[in-house]
């Protein structure tokens, strides 16, 4: 195919001409585009005609040349023999300076911006203080009511969060035992203590480890799960048509997901708190403690308030992680972007309160002594 | 036909300092098929947004039987809900449910009726539409059509006495979107349901509407009423005679 379009430039004194010829189409146009424009910037004269009659095509891209040029060049610039079936497309451009375009948000002033994201922090604020408020009125009402819940989603929701995740807290609670008990048994050796890595490895694991890694686990995986299913119900209207079927989103749709997470966050971090124990037991076994030591030193090292210090807390991250959750679901915009940016949201704003819950049980327990 | 079953009165929809809607009011009569018109973009979506209650309007108010549903709450709000029904644009059917369960929902919550009951009427609901022997079909196994009319069943199910239809043959093959307007024909003749419907398918309207409201962006405000024959051959106004006639606006 021969090479699409051809710029003929002719000057004569201060008057220029253009003459295109050949197939002005989105492919073609770009090199003859940028040479006009060149020719237009260095050359001291002004355009005065286009010679058109050699275009055999012309699309959008070509239209879009020649408009270019007339605007660029003024009302005296006349383009001629211009093939009539490209004329209506032509036509439709009037050869005056585009309109600024309507509705453009111009670039507003710093104080109106800082005003603006002030108002949206605010709002969002108002939005969390009236979600936590619809939340605990509907678990009252739950608790009132059992029969209003919907147990069975709450199940499934609980089977999801829950019982599906046993396989990565294995896995995570297994190894972090293991990597626990060894990083600790290398240094309580210089001391002749290795079998205090027991003690190390329980205590850590049951007041600290276990519930955090669990709420994090918790969060990415099913906080995450939770925006995400409720933003694409939002996104799909589905959300609305519960609302105009009188059924409250968060009756219908948070408290089994937030019932699932406080039933879920404690047990998983029970099972984590097991499998991060047997994980220990490896390494102590293998430096040549018999089982029976372990579990001793596990038995003396643990205290029943330590036990329900801990419990305590994984409800806590367990009520949290999924009501963060549920929240940035409910408020998703429109679109898959917004998904997407509930789902993130609900993550950070799980793991950061997460850890800030932590830090507050850690300063009311050091302070009860516990 | 007496009282008008909905009242909209100098109503207004703002989204933050952003007018789409200025001071408009008109009546919907019981009955009817009521149908809301315009173009892209004129709030024809916001506007029933607004009438079935997702949204307070910025000013006036719309009254469904007589009872306002931005200032009504808890159970007066909701036996203003249990009166209508709605059909959304695609259909927000809930896709972890099958088609039964979405329309047993309704009834599940509202009613004490024994389980073999719900799934009897649930049952004659999708029948009603059209779709027997689908009931135990998710949302996701069906067409785009089907799913609309599965949504009219659900919205259906406590038998409201208004029907609010968003777009009911948007993006529907022009044959599966006649068989939607029989029906809604027939429910509204047969069972005396009003409907209120946004559309822009001129070949819907020409077959369902009873009367039209016509809303135009660029004055906000309703620009025609009344039936849509005489709309078509009566009206002064050149942006509705285009509309009817199909012509793309002169510059």
């Amino acid at each position: 195919m021969p090479s699409g379009a051809t710029l003929d430039i002719q000057q004569q004194g201060e008057i220029l001409s253009f003459v295109l010829k050949g197939r002005l189409d989105s492919e073609s146009t770009g090199s003859v585009w940028r040479q006009a424009f060149r020719a237009l910037e260095g050359a001291p004269g002004r355009l005065r005609t286009i010679d058109a009659a050699g275009i055999d095509y012309c699309d959008g891209a070509g239209i879009g040349l020649l408009v270019e040029l007339r605007r660029r060049g003024g009302p005296e610039v006349e383009i001629r023999g211009l093939a009539g079936k490209f004329r209506p497309l032509l036509d439709l451009f009037p050869p005056v300076p585009p309109e600024p375009i309507h509705g453009k948000p111009q670039k507003p002033s710093l104080p109106e911006e800082v005003g603006r994201a002030t108002m949206a922090v605010l709002r969002d604020l108002g939005r969390q203080v009236t979600f936590i408020g619809e939340l605990i009125s509907a678990l009252g009402a739950a608790v009132l009511r059992p029969g209003s819940i919907r147990w069975s989603d709450a199940f499934r929701v609980a089977e999801e969060a829950g019982v599906n995740a046993l396989p990565i807290i294995s896995l995570m609670g297994f190894l972090i035992g293991l990597i626990l008990a060894f990083q600790s048994a290398s240094q309580l050796k210089i001391m002749g203590a290795e079998v205090f890595v027991a003690d190390l490895v329980a205590v850590s694991v049951v007041r600290e480890l276990g519930p955090l890694m669990t709420a994090i686990l918790l969060a990415g995986r099913s906080g995450a799960a939770f925006a995400a299913e409720i933003g694409t119900m939002k996104v799909n209207e589905e959300v609305d048509a519960l609302t105009t079927m009188g059924l409250a989103p968060v009756r219908f749709l948070v408290v089994p997901r937030v019932l699932a997470g406080l039933l879920m966050g404690p047990l998983l971090t029970l099972y984590f708190d097991l499998v991060a124990l047997v994980g220990g037991a490896v390494v102590v076994t293998s430096f040549g403690h018999g089982l029976v030591v372990y579990a001793l030193h596990v038995q003396n090292a643990l205290t029943v308030t330590m036990f329900v210090s801990g419990m305590l807390k994984t409800v806590a991250f367990g009520l949290i992680i999924a009501s963060v959750g549920c929240q940035r679901g409910l408020q998703t915009g429109t679109g898959a972007v917004a998904v997407g940016l509930s789902t993130t949201r609900s993550v950070v704003a799980g793991i950061l309160l997460t850890i800030l819950m932590d830090g507050l049980f850690a300063s009311v327990y050091f302070a009860l002594g516990i | 036909m007496g009282e008008p079953i909905i009242r909209v009165e100098n109503f207004t929809a703002a989204y933050d300092d952003h007018l789409i809607i200025d001071d408009i009011s008109f009546e919907v009569l019981p009955g009817e098929v009521f149908v809301i018109l315009g173009g892209s973009g004129c709030g024809k979506s916001t506007l029933l947004k607004h009438m079935i209650g997702l949204y307070p309007p910025a000013r006036g108010r719309i009254l469904i039987e007589g009872r306002d549903m931005a200032t009504a709450a808890g159970e007066d709000r909701l036996a203003i809900l249990k009166r209508i029904g709605v059909m959304y644009q695609m259909g927000a059917l809930f896709g972890s449910m099958t088609l039964l369960e979405n329309v047993r929902l309704p009834l599940e919550e509202y009613t004490d009726l024994p389980d073999d009951a719900l799934d009897a009427i649930g049952r004659m609901k999708l029948h009603l539409v059209g779709l027997k022997g689908f009931e135990n079909h998710m949302p996701s196994e069906i067409s785009g059509g089907m799913k609309k009319r599965a949504a009219i069943a659900r919205a259906m199910a406590l038998d409201p006495r208004i029907l609010f239809l968003d777009e009911p043959s948007a993006g529907l093959d022009p044959i599966t979107s006649a068989e939607l307007d029989q029906l809604i024909l027939r429910l509204a003749r047969g069972l005396g349901i009003t409907f209120v419907v946004v559309t822009h398918e001129l070949p819907s309207i020409d077959a369902i509407a009873d009367r039209v409201i016509m809303l135009d962006k660029r004055v906000k405000k309703i620009v025609a009423t009344g039936k849509p024959a005489e709309l078509k051959q009566t009206s002064t106004n050149p942006w509705v005679r285009q509309f009817f006639n199909r012509q793309a606006e002169s510059a």
